[in-house]
């Protein structure tokens, strides 16, 4: 799945305003996560049709990017992720980020993962 | 080079004309110079007072003119940042030979009495606007005397008259460059092929950013008020320094306004000839150069060529006892590639300390999902720019256009050390 970014100067109502932008254009966003440092940000977004947004932020001089990601889901109790983590690693994928989220319906919880070599993962996936 | 005899003669003619004026007298004078006479050689003139930007504030505003101002047709202006503008004015042969000098140097730089040329610096007490407009005249182009802003108007312009030629302030190229993409205007569209570009210090990088994005030849100009206005010097199409016209009489100074030899950098300082209304005295431009005499294999132009401006001594700042420009920052930006020239210099005291901050856009094309990568990014502006410069600076990533665009000259320094 292809997911969002955009880089956001670290002001004041920065993020308030990017998310209006998203409201207004009716986009609704199932995952979220933002990585900062001092002076910036990255807000990642998993969403609908996310390259047509992408064009729509692009219209409004947003700095964005689509970066392919794994979405899987895991069991919604401990040591669900761990253990799904765990057979990854030991086929040999390299996590760069991950976030998860909860559905609202089913017992499933979803992660959203951001890894080094996608070659490495598709073969890993096969074997969860 | 020129005989000395040769050159000295015509300076004396300026000096003559100079000597009609009280405040020039009275400062001449006490060098115990009366006469133009008293100028005999090259060396004699060196001894002759400097003129600056101060000299015509005090003589506000035709203290300076050396003839009677119902001899005058036109004054221009440029706008002091404190107090009054420093005005100069032009007599009718004058602005004739303004428009022919202006002509002959878009002729070197491949402008034809066939091109249309859009004239989008300022009209007004500026001479960018007039200066050009009169000298395509002269030549014969059909000059679309547009003036500065107003960009959607300009875009509109540029694809209806089929023009063929830019002249305006670098900064403002580009952006108009910027707003073309946006407009969604294609360059097959346009017929542009020059763009006559001055009034503000750039760099090499700069002309290759224009240059490609515009797929045009773009052209250093250069001028400055008090000397006539634009066209004092341009390059021509081979692009090798600026060719300065034989009514200038150029000379680089060190920091004491003692005369460099060719090929060393100081201040450039020039000294009308043949200029009726208002001729000046070794004249200082506050610009650094480099000046070289002989023939340009391109052209042929025979005399005088300086290199671009590469900053003016106002512009420069003084960080930590270290000299520093904004043009020096400009390159080490472009020298990273994927970005582009829309930068900042914000300085501060922090403490007892200095401190420059470079703000920098990031675009679409440089701006990757990972914050390891853009800190990569950030650590690479930072080192090309500390090369550059010889002080550390702090790199700020901020997002497109949140620098403010110049329809004029750019403003590329906000110095919080002041006031």
């Amino acid at each position: 799945m292809l997911q969002l970014s955009i880089f956001l100067e670290n002001s004041q109502g920065r993020l308030a305003q990017v998310l209006s932008v998203l409201a207004e254009l009716k986009v609704n966003i199932r995952a979220l996560s933002l990585a900062d440092t001092k002076d910036y940000g990255v807000l990642r977004i998993m969403v609908d049709e996310p390259e047509a947004v992408a064009a729509k932020l692009k219209e409004r001089d947003y700095v964005v990017s689509t970066t392919p990601v794994w979405v899987l889901k895991v069991h919604d109790r401990a040591g669900g992720l761990s253990e799904v983590l765990n057979q990854l690693v030991e086929q040999g994928v390299s996590v760069e980020y991950m976030y998860a989220f909860v559905e609202k319906a089913g017992e499933a919880a979803q992660v959203v993962i951001r890894v080094q070599d996608e070659q490495v993962m598709s073969e890993a996936v096969k074997k969860l | 080079m020129l005989q000395e005899e040769e050159m000295v003669k015509e300076l004396r003619e300026t000096v003559a004309r100079i000597l009609r004026v009280p405040y020039y007298q009275k400062r001449l004078g006490e060098l115990g110079i009366t006469q133009a006479e008293d100028i005999q050689s090259l060396k004699d003139f060196q001894r002759l007072p400097l003129t600056s930007k101060e000299d015509l504030r005090l003589n506000y505003p035709f203290g300076l003119m050396a003839e009677p101002v119902d001899n005058l047709v036109r004054v221009h202006a440029s706008s002091g940042t404190t107090g009054k503008p420093t005005v100069v004015g032009y007599t009718r042969k004058d602005v004739q030979l303004w428009a022919e000098i202006v002509a002959n140097g878009l002729r070197l730089a491949g402008v034809t009495s066939k091109d249309v040329v859009q004239v989008a610096y300022g009209y007004g007490l500026f001479t960018g606007g007039m200066g050009l407009h009169y000298g395509c005249e002269e030549l014969g182009a059909l000059v679309v005397p547009i003036s500065g802003g107003n960009t959607q108007r300009q875009l509109m312009l540029m694809k209806d008259f089929g023009t063929t030629v830019l002249a305006c302030t670098p900064s403002y190229a580009l952006y108009l460059a910027e707003s073309l993409e946006e407009t969604g205007i294609s360059r097959d569209e346009l017929r542009l092929r020059i763009g006559i570009f001055g009034a503000e210090p750039w760099t090499e990088g700069m002309r290759e950013e224009i240059e490609s994005r515009l797929g045009i030849k773009a052209i250093d100009i250069y001028g400055l008020s008090e000397i006539m206005g634009p066209g004092v010097a341009i390059e021509c199409e081979g692009q090798h320094g600026l060719h300065i016209d034989p009514h200038f009489y150029p000379e680089v100074l060190d920091e004491n306004g003692s005369p460099l030899p060719e090929g060393k950098k100081g201040e450039l300082v020039f000294t009308t000839l043949e200029k009726e209304g208002f001729p000046v005295l070794r004249y200082r431009t506050k610009d650094l150069t480099t000046l070289r005499y002989g023939k340009c294999e391109h052209c042929g132009h025979e005399g005088w060529t300086m290199d671009r401006v590469s900053a003016r001594v106002d512009d420069m700042l003084i960080i930590r006892g270290v000299n520093v420009f904004p043009s020096q920052v400009e390159e080490g930006i472009l020298a990273v590639g994927g970005l582009e020239p829309h930068y900042l210099l914000v300085v501060e005291r922090v403490g007892t300390l200095d401190q420059l901050e470079v703000w920098v856009e990031v675009n679409t094309a440089s701006f990757l999902d990972e914050v390891r990568e853009l800190e990569n990014l950030q650590e690479r502006v930072k080192r090309s720019i500390e090369d550059i410069i010889g002080i550390s600076v702090r790199v700020r990533l901020v997002e497109p256009k949140s620098i403010p665009r110049s329809e004029g000259k750019a403003k590329r320094v906000i110095d919080k050390r002041k006031g």
